[in-house]
Parts: structure tokens; sequence; C-alpha cells
């Protein structure tokens, strides 16, 4: 099987041994995976299903940005960010993300990082389905050179 | 010139498509084909504050000037994860 990309939009069911698979693992030591999945309800509502949609050549330069930030910051880390697009069911995972690293700690620092930074400055939006009407769900205005943006995801991240 | 505009989400919504041609003057930049956006689309101005733009596909500034076949997106607030 062909390596799977680092970053990665993609329609299909996120899987998240491919993501770790990604990854170079020589001196590895610890890989920390987040999954992002669809919640059943949301500010009191019950939620039916979500459906994503991306500017797609924008969001992958986003996830590549991404992933260039955390290894600034942390060096000996490696980082892949996969996100799924289209319809998705409640417990489907809507991104996964894993970072590898000699020790722990970057990796869960950098994987943190990364799902902070993908809410403040991907081009992906959630609309969202509940039981009595549907919503676009609008979070933060993006601006990938917003350094108080970044610097607070960077606190969140090392927290 | 020509310009494709990109819209997404509820800013698709509200224009009823995601990609429109626009007629642009020369020397018009990104506020400009914003500006005529929201000329026909009132609806639109709600976002005025909180949109962010790109240019074939890279972040941009509304000041940016725009050129004959430019792709010129607004996005609004983004929410994925």
């Amino acid at each position: 099987m062909a390596v799977p990309p680092v970053t990665l939009i993609t329609a299909a069911p996120l899987d998240h041994a491919a993501i770790v698979a990604a990854l170079d693992s020589s001196g590895i030591g610890a890989v920390a995976v987040f999954l992002g999945l669809v919640r059943n309800n949301n500010k009191g509502r019950t939620v039916l299903h979500l459906e994503y949609e991306c500017y797609e050549a924008l969001a992958l330069r986003g996830l590549d940005l991404i992933v260039a930030e955390a290894r600034e910051k942390w060096p000996s880390v490696r980082l892949a960010i996969h996100h799924r697009i289209g319809r998705m069911e409640i417990g489907e995972a809507s991104v996964a993300i894993a970072a590898a690293s000699p020790h722990r700690a970057d990796a869960f620092a950098a994987s943190r990082y990364a799902i902070e930074r993908i809410k403040q400055i991907v081009p992906i939006w959630k609309h969202e389905y509940f039981e009595g009407g549907d919503v676009w769900i609008e979070g933060a205005t993006a601006d990938p050179d917003d350094a108080d943006a970044r610097k607070e995801a960077l606190r969140i991240a090392c927290a | 010139m020509r310009v494709t505009v990109r819209l997404f989400a509820r800013l698709r919504d509200i224009a009823g498509t995601g990609e429109l041609m626009r007629e642009t003057p020369a020397g018009a930049n990104v506020a400009a084909v914003w500006s005529s956006l929201v000329t026909d689309f009132p609806e639109l101005s709600a976002y005025e504050k909180s949109i962010s733009c790109a240019v074939n596909a890279d972040y941009s500034r509304f000041t940016a000037a725009v050129s004959d076949g430019d792709e010129i997106a607004f996005l609004p607030p983004v929410s994925g994860g």
C-alpha cells in the first residue's frame, strides 16, 4: 500500500491506522492520535447529522501551513492531518490528527495545537442538521497572519 | 476584466450559487468585488466584518488588486474540526 499523504481532504471515512502510517516512525517513542467526532448534541440542539464543505485548494494549504508551524515549534514532531468533508453521521470522525515524536509531551502538544489551528484558519465549514432545522456553524474569522490567534493556539497546546 | 467569484457555506446559500462571474473595472480591488456582490445580494452585508478573502486560493486582503481571470473567494468564519 502506498504511504498516505501527511495532509488530506477526503470524502471517504477516516482511517486512524492510515494516518499513523503516514508518518515516518524512526526514532519515535510516542504517537498521539486525535479524532474529532460528530457529536449528537450542540448548544442544546439534538444533532441529526453534519455536512462539511471546504475550499479544497486553500484548505489543503492551511493544513500544510499548520504542519509547517508545528515543525517550527516542535522540530522533532512529525504531524499528519486528515479532514473529511461531505455528510457525516453521529459518531463518525470528521478529523484525524497524528503527531509522532521521540517523547510524549511534544506529541500531545503538537496534536492539540493542530486542532486549535484548524478551527482558526482552515476554510472548512460544518452545516448542522438538528431536530427542528439546520444552521451553518460559524467560528473564527480566518486569518493565518493573526499572530494573536497563533499565540493563543500555542498557549492552549502548552497549557 | 472578468473574475470568478467563489462563495462558501452561508454566503453560497445567500447568493444561491457557489460560483459566479463578475465584470470589474481595471484596477479594482477585492473590496470592490465584494461591494458589487453586496449590491446584488444585500443579505451579504451582515458578513462585512467577519469574512476573509482569498485570491487564486491564497489568503489575501481586501485592499489587494485583482487581475483579469483571478478567482476571488469570500469565506465566512470557519468551523472545521
